[in-house]
């Protein structure tokens, strides 16, 4: 009996011995170079203090963030442990089996989607979409919308000139045709002495610039991806009357309204322009919108923010941005990993993430009755996000965005063709893609 | 028994004795032929490793509808199908007709100029070798950040660039975009790549400028023959080799020209500067259609081959004269 018990004492002390404080993990989250980045790395210092791992970070500018972290995906690289990936990938780290399914520690750890903002879940975690297959957890939402100069829309001498031009005030456009009559107003305007300009717009070629732009105008022109009473059956629906006018829309603001050299700008050079003071318009996505605020040339209540204005026929829609957090299938460290993303779906962190300028998808933070007030571009976004549609996320996205990139630059701004031929074409393009997958 | 330290013969006479016993001999039972397969096996592996294998691979992914980023997925064989997408694709043609036009002007333009430079260079005049080194120096930037810096002196409103051109000509400086006008852009990468490299050919013609003995035109003077008549009879024909092999290192450079174009326009606008190189890029590491891309490599390859060995032909031919 006596060696029973002591026997006893050895193992009840062997096992507290080993399941002692968790063994601390160096876990590495691989995201976008870019302000929210730096914004996390200041909000996983309390996760640290808390669970004792140590935080390492990979972040690379966007320009080749889809190349780098894709080609470490499909090579089944071990750097990342966490990855903030672009909504586009989720079809294709689900089928290709680069991140972990979360549905079983979501509802292990009482995590709910319902608390999320729809938009966003659809967007960033289900795989097939609008299915409960949950592949990452809406970490950071984002949404292309508008920022004008305030102070210049504010100033009596243009708003009379607005107004004799035009016949109404000089205010922020609710319809894409007064957005247009805007910039045209400000295309070579002097203004404090400096020739400024109507509207920066996307037009970058090389990774995903002008269809984000394009589409962001084409979606409320009454473009869709599909037939939504057959998938993959596009033609007439990417080619439709309405999205055809929609890209010479956006042909025709580029030739009208943007600042000369602008045939290559995304997110950075938007900043520039806008920050510099050479336009008046900027379309861009929500995660800039806090650098204007704490900016010295456009900030202190110099910038105002609109929602995507609304097509010929009143539709409205956005382009959704953002990324959701997923744990990569290869890490050796998938347990410290899943303790990430049970803290950082924490209210009160979701609430600390916000306030630090990242854009929180979970909705006690964003229905907050405080939450419109608390930023001037709160209210713009939570607008915004009611209201957004996304590019194919499809395993083959890749494919089918570059294919959008070249038709969309090749006609809005090398100006070959019409934007017919270019809409055909790309039916021709994804109908070609589609088939190689088998979905056709 | 003979030791080294007993030894009178002649330190040189052993050491002639040795380097004139065949190798093999000193190692018991290998013939010369195997000891020579030894020392050139790691090199042979290697070759084949890095060059041969890859490029057999290269071609049966080509006859595949193998995608990388889907390493799931069964792969099916597909025969010739890609080359013949390729083959029929008109984006495609465009792409080597982009790929044409910037390599017939940076060649025409960098011989033409590097010549000239090369000929200036060999006169003998105060602050040559100064002039040399200033004239070589865009050649040692890397092209990622020429690229990166041309950009800036092509913007319209603050560009270097079109500020010369608007003040020599009159025209509105802010009126024209060298990297966003379908017509210039062209034009841009040729002079980018032209001021960068032009120096590379002038280094290259000048070795074959100063080869050519004072000798030659001595007795040419002798004879007198004319300065012009000394240029294409001597001077031309006796660095056409070094111009040649100039060309020939420069087509092959430029026909897999990508970072320095990538950096200035994208390929863009629309798809004009878009290079067969980049074109390439696009296809296997943004599209991921491997085995696509696979064939598109396999046609360059080959075109490059052919076209090279042509060259080469034709510099041995010029050589022998």
């Amino acid at each position: 009996m006596k060696s029973i018990g002591a026997a006893s004492v050895a193992a009840m002390t062997l096992a507290v011995a080993l399941s002692g404080p968790a063994r601390a993990d160096d876990l590495t989250l691989c995201w976008a170079a870019w302000d929210p980045a730096n914004a996390l790395v200041e909000l996983s210092k309390d996760f640290e203090a808390q669970s004792g791992n140590t935080m390492h970070f990979e972040f690379v500018p966007w320009p080749n963030f889809a190349d780098r972290m894709l080609n470490e995906l499909n090579s089944g690289g071990k750097l990342c442990d966490l990855m903030i990936g672009d909504s586009q990938w989720i079809g294709g780290a689900a089928e290709n089996g680069h991140y972990v399914k979360l549905n079983d520690f979501f509802d292990a750890e009482g995590i709910k989607m319902d608390d999320f903002i729809d938009a966003t879940v659809v967007g960033y975690s289900e795989w097939p979409k609008n299915t409960p297959n949950y592949w990452a957890l809406p970490a950071f939402g984002d949404v292309v919308g508008w920022t004008y100069r305030k102070d210049w829309f504010e100033r009596p001498e243009l708003q009379a000139a607005f107004k004799e031009k035009y016949g109404r005030a000089l205010e922020a456009p609710k319809t894409f045709a007064e957005l247009k009559d805007i910039g045209e107003f400000f295309q070579n305007r002097e203004i404090d002495g400096k020739t400024v300009y109507g509207a920066s717009i996307y037009t970058e070629r090389g990774s995903e610039g002008i269809t984000m732009g394009a589409m962001d105008v084409l979606y409320s022109f009454g473009f869709q991806y599909q037939n939504p009473e057959k998938p993959y059956d596009m033609e007439g629906f990417v080619n439709s009357p309405g999205a055809v006018a929609g890209l010479e829309y956006y042909k025709a603001l580029y030739d009208c309204c943007t600042p000369p050299g602008s045939s290559n700008g995304y997110m950075s050079e938007g900043i520039d322009a806008f920050k510099s003071g050479q336009v008046a318009m900027q379309m861009n996505f929500a995660f800039t919108w806090p650098g204007f605020e704490n900016d010295a040339m456009v900030g202190n209540g110099k910038t105002g923010y609109f929602v995507n204005p609304a097509g010929p026929d009143g539709a409205q829609f956005a382009q959704l941005g953002g990324q959701g957090i997923s744990v990569v299938s290869y890490s050796s460290k998938k347990d410290a990993a899943l303790a990430y993303i049970k803290w950082f779906a924490q209210p009160e962190v979701q609430a600390k993430w916000w306030k630090m300028g990242g854009y929180s998808c979970l909705k006690s933070v964003t229905l907050d009755p405080s939450f419109p007030s608390s930023q001037p571009y709160a209210q713009t976004f939570l607008d915004s996000m009611a209201i957004v549609k996304d590019f194919w996320a499809e395993p083959s996205y890749a494919t089918l965005l570059q294919d959008t990139q070249r038709r969309f630059h090749d006609y809005v701004i090398a100006g070959n063709g019409t934007a017919q031929d270019a809409l055909d074409g790309l039916v021709h393009d994804w109908t070609e893609t589609f088939e190689d997958d088998g979905k056709l | 028994m003979t030791d080294k330290t007993t030894d009178r013969t002649p330190a040189a006479a052993r050491l002639g004795r040795e380097i004139t016993t065949p190798l093999g001999r000193g190692i018991k039972g290998l013939s010369d032929r195997a000891v020579a397969w030894i020392f050139i096996a790691p090199t042979i592996f290697l070759l084949l490793a890095v060059n041969i294998f890859p490029l057999i691979w290269t071609i049966r992914l080509s006859l595949t509808n193998y995608r990388a980023n889907r390493t799931n997925a069964e792969v099916d064989w597909v025969g010739l199908r890609n080359y013949e997408r390729i083959l029929t694709d008109p984006d495609i043609w465009n792409s080597m007709q982009a790929t044409a036009h910037f390599l017939v002007w940076t060649l025409s333009l960098q011989v033409l100029i590097g010549f000239s430079l090369a000929y200036l260079i060999n006169k003998k005049f105060k602050g040559n070798d100064l002039w040399t080194t200033i004239i070589v120096l865009p050649m040692m930037l890397s092209p990622a950040v020429v690229g990166n810096f041309w950009t800036f002196l092509y913007q319209p409103q603050i560009g270097l660039f079109n500020y010369v051109v608007g003040f020599l000509s009159g025209v509105d400086p802010s009126s024209f975009s060298m990297i966003g006008d379908v017509a210039l852009a062209p034009w841009a990468i040729v002079i980018v790549d032209t001021w960068m490299w032009t120096p590379f050919v002038m280094l290259i013609c000048l070795a074959g400028l100063r080869s050519i003995p004072d000798s030659i035109y001595e007795a040419a003077e002798c004879d007198r023959a004319s300065a012009w008549r000394q240029f294409w009879t001597i001077t031309l024909p006796m660095a056409l080799p070094f111009l040649m092999l100039a060309v020939l290192f420069r087509g092959i450079e430029n026909f897999k020209m990508f970072d320095l174009v990538v950096q200035l326009t994208g390929g863009g606008p629309g798809s004009v500067t878009e290079l067969t190189s980049i074109n390439l890029k696009r296809e296997a590491f943004e599209k991921w259609r491997t085995g696509y891309a696979s064939a598109y490599g396999v046609i360059l390859f080959v075109t490059v081959f052919g076209l090279a060995s042509i060259y080469v032909k034709a510099l041995n031919k010029v050589k022998e004269r």
